[in-house]
């Protein structure tokens, strides 16, 4: 189908596009921006009039809780919620049920998601059978199922020699490792950050020092290894300055944050606010404030999601017996809108980190609009404000600490492959 | 002792203004006067918090200094406990003597309703039994709604439902009485 | 944020944590377990105020010492009393914790003490029930145990009336305690001055002193002066390992003896929540002794739940 995009304010990142553009698809690729190619004759116009037009968004971690936990979320909705957030493409975190360590298993998930064609769908391999931190997996097998890099999810590898032998092993065969950094002892049972908050609701904590050490020891084993490291959720102020040190001396390492972490401290749990338990835990103000620098600095290459649907029954609970995890995948875009506008970043470097950052952590050539490229494209109102709440929410999962606040920013058009798979409907929903 | 219920003083045609208030230094020689016959041996005196209380401690002196006597607060007896909640206020109960076998004078400064006094001698009676209750109090001002009637009292004063007579007292411990009009 | 305490009105609804609570409502439950007081020494030691009302103590962690003294409290307010083990049935089957609070609303209970292992329990249940319940936290978790931290500040001020001119001194497992951190609120509310905690590195919360207290490591530098020593109850399980090398080395740097009790106040008086680990966090020569009022705070435990359960149980929607 022949699409016409007109009247909208493009920003792609990549082609340091930011001004008033019409963009012409056909066949599901960009034919044309500013002009339509010769002879194009538009089936579908749409009116993106004070829209913003972008890339598709890149979400780097969105669990789609496929296999084994349909009763929290199934692919279908959760990519109907990726759709509606203005992503189109996402990384899954392989801890679902069976854990992602079989070939088959990978080509199943992604087999279901092709068929679905919502989004599209990057499954991250396990990196040790069972996540369990003893063996690891067949990651050329892996890889070939369509893996696009081996992480630990939230289950962080014990044993440093397994981890330096997984390291060695990606790197022999150039795979991305993904690790979220946690030194399994200090975070022990712990549930909230080790800080005033913690202390005062006598929640058990998780020190800053959980993080830096395990950062340390991943970038010395990515050091001596030569394996491509992928840091997930950043969450401490120390933490950044390790990674900025270590890029600063040009060792190949990316991180991200999520959004959640990029707004809220430790204070947001307030009276036990169960939709505030996170992972990893929400720090302090200094934390947070130094995670909004080092995402504007560039030393945190993205923002994801991290989409976690958790069902009611898991988070009607004591705050420590509640399961961790929001929903986010319909967050990313206003929760970034609003760190720009709070941060006064332009709105080109915000979508930056959603589109062209994760696309080159991911390896893919998409998070761009040239004449060419997949017509994944991200459609939306910036002056929409909107409140979150449940009803509000395409997600199977309802819970997030931002229940009840407004944003600014609502997705009007998600294109995949050249086709309109999301138009807000007039009444809102 | 005229043991006979007293007639429940009827709604006044013409309410009393607080310029026609009496005097509550002349009422509470009166109610001395009333009790003095009545003090035996047994006799206690117990007064409701507060201005039964204060009454207590003036009379005292005029009955006789070593009787024994006590307070109540009755907020844990009080029947609106559902609607109002507990008094903020409330202070201990004081009765440090053997309620079992005293003649008890229980002593309060206005009787309206019957309520507070109902409250009162179920907590005397979780004290023990008295041999005896009589109530005594300063003014009767009508409009009791339980079959209780001050035996003595200082003055028959009738108002209606929307007045509020206090006892109050002076710096120097003097009474006086305060009626409120309730706005509608 | 609204106090998930507080009614509209300011009234205390739920008893949560003393944190977060004016003092204007500390004082009102102090004074009012005054009048309990004199209750207990009665003939008849019940006042009708919760007739026909129902107390539940879901205990979810077992302790009988502390479900007692709620049971007390309530019958003496003449309340029908039911007691559930938690720990031993329901939950043991997967029933939630709303399904089982819920089951018992339906049986027209009116007011909940629970005890939790998890702090946050007493505040999640409080959220999610009808509006006419009361909840009492009977301890939860590390987080607060209310009734136990007013009960202890209502026996200092019987024995120390001037709360603006004290020093008190916590001893020990800070970081585990749920009393210690009701103590600290209750006593900076009332306006205590000086609050010192005195415990090695491994047992204290990080930044502790943000509660409002001064830290001591050594006990003979932190028992200096004071007029109150509150020692904290050291768990069994936490005397070998990692926080402790030994129930003998902790009573040798920081368990109560007459001799390190010498250097507080001479009319110094000692407390203990219990229950006690002699020769562990005190000495029996202590614990027994002339300033030791251990056993006057469980009477008036009595009193001050009573306080507690009239107050809310007298406030409105």
């Amino acid at each position: 189908m022949n699409i016409h995009i007109q009247h909208g304010h493009l920003i792609d990142p990549k082609n340091k596009l930011d001004a008033r553009q019409d963009i012409f698809i056909s066949l599901g690729k960009v034919v044309g921006i500013g002009h339509a190619p010769d002879g194009f004759l538009a089936e579908q116009v749409i009116d993106a009039t004070n829209l913003i037009v972008c890339p598709g968004l890149i979400d780097l971690s969105a669990r789609l809780r496929e296999p084994g936990f349909e009763y929290k979320a199934t692919l279908e909705s959760e990519m109907l919620a990726a759709a509606a957030g203005g992503v189109t493409s996402l990384a899954c975190p392989p801890d679902t049920d069976p854990v992602l360590d079989e070939p088959g298993l990978v080509e199943m998930l992604k087999h279901r998601a092709k068929q679905l064609n919502l989004t599209h769908v990057y499954p991250l391999g396990a990196l040790t059978r069972q996540l369990q931190g003893k063996e690891l997996t067949e990651m050329c097998e892996l890889t070939e199922a369509g893996c696009v890099g081996f992480s630990q999810a939230d289950i962080a590898i014990t044993d440093t020699l397994v981890l330096f032998r997984a390291m060695q092993y990606a790197a022999t065969f150039g795979f991305t490792v993904w690790l979220r950094p946690e030194e399994t002892y200090l975070a022990k049972d712990g549930i909230a950050h080790d800080g005033e908050v913690a202390s005062r609701l006598g929640l058990r904590g998780i020190p800053a020092i959980a993080e830096t050490i395990a950062i340390t020891t991943i970038l010395r084993l990515a050091l001596e290894t030569g394996a491509k490291v992928h840091l997930c959720r950043l969450s401490t102020r120390e933490g950044v300055e390790l990674v900025r040190e270590a890029k600063t001396q040009g060792l190949n390492v990316t991180c991200d944050i999520s959004a959640n972490h990029l707004h809220l401290t430790e204070y947001d749990i307030g009276f036990f606010n169960a939709n505030c338990h996170l992972k990893p835990p929400l720090r302090s103000q200094r934390d947070r404030d130094a995670l909004s620098i080092g995402l504007a600095d560039g030393t945190i290459d993205a923002v994801c999601s991290d989409h976690t649907p958790v069902d009611d029954d898991a988070k009607l609970v004591p705050f420590a017996e509640a399961e961790a995890g929001a929903t986010g995948l319909e967050l990313l875009l206003p929760l970034s809108l609003k760190w720009a506008s709070e941060q006064k970043i332009p709105l080109s470097a915000a979508i930056a980190r959603l589109t062209t950052a994760p696309a080159q952590i991911l390896g893919l050539d998409a998070g761009h609009l040239s004449v060419g490229s997949n017509a994944d494209i991200c459609i939306f109102d910036p002056q929409h404000y909107w409140k979150i709440e449940a009803k509000s929410l395409i997600s199977q999962g309802k819970n997030t600490p931002f229940l009840g606040m407004e944003v600014a920013g609502k997705v009007r058009f998600t294109l995949l492959n050249g086709r309109v798979q999301f138009a807000l409907s007039p009444t809102g929903g | 002792m005229n043991l006979s219920m007293p007639e429940n003083p009827s709604q006044p045609e013409n309410p009393p203004t607080s310029q026609t208030l009496p005097d509550a230094e002349i009422l509470f020689q009166q109610l001395a006067e009333k009790l003095k016959p009545l003090i035996s041996a047994d006799t206690a005196l117990v007064g409701i918090h507060s201005g039964g209380a204060w009454l207590v401690e003036r009379l005292l002196p005029l009955l006789g200094a070593n009787l024994p006597h006590g307070i109540l607060d009755v907020s844990f007896y009080r029947d609106d406990f559902a609607s109002r909640g507990l008094h903020k206020e409330n202070r201990p109960s004081q009765i440090p003597f053997a309620v079992q076998g005293h003649h008890i004078l229980l002593i309060d400064d206005v009787f309206y309703t019957g309520r507070t006094i109902r409250a009162a001698m179920n907590e005397l009676f979780d004290y023990g039994r008295p041999a005896s209750i009589t109530l005594a109090v300063l003014v009767n001002r009508g409009g009791r709604e339980l079959p209780i009637a001050p035996q003595i009292a200082a003055l028959e004063f009738p108002l209606v439902s929307t007045q509020n007579l206090q006892l109050l007292r002076h710096e120097d411990g003097r009474f006086y009485l305060r009626l409120e009009q309730e706005v509608a | 944020m609204n106090n998930p305490q507080l009614n509209q009105d300011g009234q205390l609804k739920h008893l949560l944590s003393i944190e977060g609570l004016p003092k204007a409502i500390l004082k009102q439950i102090l004074d009012t377990a005054e009048s309990f007081v004199g209750v207990a020494e009665r003939e008849v030691k019940k006042v009708p105020l919760l007739r026909g009302k129902t107390v539940c103590n879901i205990f979810f962690e077992n302790s009988t010492r502390t479900r007692t003294t709620f049971e007390i409290a309530a019958k003496r307010l003449s309340a029908d009393v039911l007691n559930l083990n938690v720990g031993t049935s329901s939950q043991a089957k997967g029933e939630s914790i709303l399904d089982t609070v819920n089951n018992l609303i339906a049986m027209h209970a009116d007011m909940f003490v629970v005890r939790h292992s998890q702090s946050g329990a007493a505040h999640f249940i409080a959220q999610h029930v009808a509006p006419h319940i009361h909840v009492i936290n009977a301890g939860d978790g590390r987080h607060s145990h209310p009734t136990q931290g007013l009960l202890d500040v209502f026996t200092i001020r019987r024995y120390k009336p001037d709360m603006h001119n004290l020093r008190v001194a916590l001893v020990g497992d800070v970081l585990h305690s749920r009393v210690a951190r009701s103590e600290i609120h209750a006593l900076t509310t009332l306006g205590v001055p000086e609050i010192r905690v005195i415990a090695p590195k491994t047992l204290l919360p990080v930044q502790v002193e943000k509660l409002g207290v001064q830290v001591y490591h050594d006990m003979h530098e932190g028992l200096k002066g004071v007029d109150v020593v509150m020692m904290l109850r050291l768990q069994n399980e936490r005397m070998n390992g990692a926080l402790l090398p030994s129930a003998q080395e902790y009573f040798k740097t920081y368990g109560l003896t007459q001799e390190k009790l010498a250097l507080a106040h001479p009319d110094a008086i000692v407390m203990h929540p219990g229950p006690m680990n002699r020769g562990v966090e005190i000495d029996s020569a202590v614990a027994d002794g002339s300033q030791s009022v251990i056993l006057p705070q469980v009477t008036y435990g009595i009193a001050v739940r009573m306080a507690v359960m009239a107050i809310l149980a007298g406030s409105t929607i």
